[in-house]
């Protein structure tokens, strides 16, 4: 890919600062995201995922977390210097966001049909009586049955799968070039999960919009995603197309994590796991932070961090591991 | 989509809606108080100010009195019916005043606290706790003292009795809320902070301040009254309730019809009021409320 990337990430921290000590929830990420593309970014709880996410729109807690250091560039313009006014601009319109939980993500005051023209009234103009239609056509991109009757039934009229795709109407009603999905389908049973991944994926078709999705979901990645980029304890530990990643994980955590999921064929036999537990996020960590848990791991591992390197001669795969550096 | 589909998100229509009103209250409110307050002057078969001495201290009309004087007549001959008739316009002004004065205080207060949280926060709550601390009659004391009792400092008073259960119930509303999902959406979706506090969280927390309004609606008549009763309300001659039972205090062995009567007034107003008040609030329960 010869273009600029539509979303490009250099070197971002945020650190948290509390009573505890202070920490990087998201310490020196660097990933970027092409148009029309997805990344999933993978992690498990804690590991920094949503504090990405909402660092990219920079809506993070106030006082408790601050952006230390990098830049967001978004067609080639660096979010963090944008005025607080000129960032509400780009929330909605260019990047919008579809969030974890569905019961609480619409509010209860307010019919369906409501809450999709607001967010086309404060980026759109035109006539406000248009607004009704403008939300019924939101409604029947996501798959809504009867828009007409459902743009005017409140939250708690519609079930978990309609909800989401409510917020999802809402999220693309401004054309984003980028939908940050953050675990949008983890409150959803699996058989409306694949009705919905499936809507992604026809939705970014027919709009060429990009998508982030964040998801602790190995299963979803490899169903969505053209890339994927792994966290740990804050920090990405490797990067790089889906099919690589599955093939060949360069990382052990990629590794354990892949051989975690359950096999469709074959014989299965007890699924692996991964002994013990992330560090507490204020902990000092020196070397490498899945050291402990890591079956290959020497002394260097706990003593230095490994820098990222590329795992293959493409140059698109990536990982954060010394057994990697001395391949 | 052909015509005959129902809608099944359609509303149901006012009529509907109304049916399920609780009667009793509202008919008892309507004839003690809502249509006295605004329709006195053409209900009222007497006037409420001039003395006659000539039928001083008639009995009500069941108890050896006549229709003339239906309850009654006070000391120097005036028409109870026609001074309860009366009183109830400055009963529903106090009242209604003052509750919109704690309200539009409370709910602000409350709102802003509970978003901006800092400093301000526990400036507000130290407020709230000190006027909950404050006993509403010193306040009205107070006032009396150094404003002289009037309409004005009535509803002060009552105002400022109230506004502190308001902003203490907003706020605690508005700190669930503007964690919820909704408003992070909204933010995402490019919306400002007096949009998200105005159009997402207030629309949510207008149930709980309706509630507590018409819960307040009695304690204000309460307040209202007793201070009339203590000569610091509403001066006379104005037939404010609480006089007109504080007027009959020293013949209430011989006379009683004449306290009897405005506190049954007071009685059946606060009492018709609590229960709308109970009866809205498990109309619209928060805990039956998705948030």
């Amino acid at each position: 890919m010869t273009d600029a990337p539509l979303l490009e990430v250099k070197d971002l921290k945020v650190e948290i600062s509390t009573k505890a000590g202070s920490f990087f929830p998201v310490n020196g990420h660097n990933f970027t995201v092409n148009a029309g593309e997805t990344l999933g970014i993978v992690g498990e709880s804690g590991s920094g995922k949503s504090m990405t996410a909402m660092s990219l729109v920079r809506l993070l807690p106030k006082h408790a977390a601050h952006i230390r250091s990098g830049s967001i560039k978004l067609n080639g313009r660096d979010l963090l210097t944008l005025s607080d006014k000129e960032m509400r601009r780009v929330r909605g319109s260019e990047i919008a966001m579809i969030l974890q939980d569905p019961q609480t993500s619409l509010n209860p005051a307010f019919t369906v049909g409501d809450q999709i023209s607001e967010a086309l009234s404060l980026h759109t103009t035109g006539p406000r009586r248009t607004l009704r239609d403008r939300a019924i056509d939101a409604l029947r991109k996501v798959k809504v049955a009867a828009p007409e009757h459902r743009v005017d039934a409140y939250p708690s009229e519609l079930s978990g799968g309609m909800r989401q795709r409510v917020v999802g109407a809402i999220a693309i009603s401004c054309q984003p070039k980028i939908i940050i999905a953050d675990e949008p389908t983890t409150s959803l049973d699996v058989t409306v999960q694949a009705q919905y991944l499936k809507l992604l994926r026809e939705l970014q078709e027919d709009t060429g919009m990009a998508i982030l999705f964040i998801t602790h979901d190995f299963g979803i990645v490899a169903n969505l995603c053209h890339r994927i980029v792994v966290m740990y304890f804050g920090r990405i530990v490797e990067s790089g197309p889906v099919d690589k990643i599955f093939a060949s994980p360069a990382h052990p955590y990629t590794e354990a994590l892949i051989a975690a999921v359950p096999k469709l064929h074959g014989q299965q036999g007890r699924l692996r796991t991964i002994e013990g537990l992330p560090p507490s996020p204020t902990e000092q960590i020196t070397g490498c932070p899945f050291a402990p848990r890591c079956e290959h791991a020497d002394a260097r591992c706990f003593a230095e961090l490994p820098p990222t390197v590329d795992a293959d001669s493409d140059g698109d795969h990536a990982a954060s591991c010394w057994r990697v550096v001395d391949r | 989509m052909g015509e005959t589909t129902v809608n099944p998100f359609a509303k149901p229509s006012l009529w509907r809606r109304a049916r399920e009103l609780p009667l009793v209250p509202i008919t008892v409110l309507l004839i003690v108080f809502i249509i006295p307050a605004f329709f006195a002057d053409f209900i009222a078969p007497h006037d409420p100010y001039t003395p006659n001495l000539r039928s001083r201290l008639q009995p009500p009309v069941f108890f050896g009195g006549t229709w003339e004087f239906a309850l009654g007549t006070d000391r120097l001959g005036r028409d109870i019916l026609s001074r309860i008739l009366h009183g109830a316009w400055y009963v529903l002004a106090v009242s209604m005043i003052g509750i919109a004065v704690g309200v539009v205080v409370g709910t602000t207060l409350g709102l802003v606290a509970g978003y901006v949280r800092g400093w301000f926060d526990g400036l507000v709550m130290r407020l709230v706790d000190i006027s909950l601390a404050l006993p509403a009659m010193l306040l009205a004391l107070a006032l009396a003292a150094a404003l002289g009792a009037s309409f004005l400092s009535v509803v002060i008073v009552v105002g400022f009795a109230l506004w502190a259960y308001f902003a203490r119930q907003v706020r605690a509303e508005v700190l669930l809320l503007r964690n919820s999902d909704f408003v992070a959406r909204s933010m995402v979706a490019g919306a400002s902070h007096t949009r998200i506090l105005f159009r997402h969280i207030l629309p949510n927390v207008t149930n709980t301040i309706v509630v507590l309004a018409t819960l307040q609606v009695g304690i204000a008549i309460m307040l209202d009254a007793s201070l009339s009763f203590l000569g610091i309300g509403i001066p006379r001659p104005t037939p404010t309730w609480g006089l007109l039972v504080s007027d009959g205090r020293d013949f209430i062995a011989t006379d009683w019809w004449i306290s009897f009567f405005p506190g049954l007034a007071i009685l059946l107003t606060v009492l018709s009021a609590n229960m709308l008040g109970d009866w809205l609030r498990d109309k619209l329960d928060p805990r039956q409320r998705q948030i």
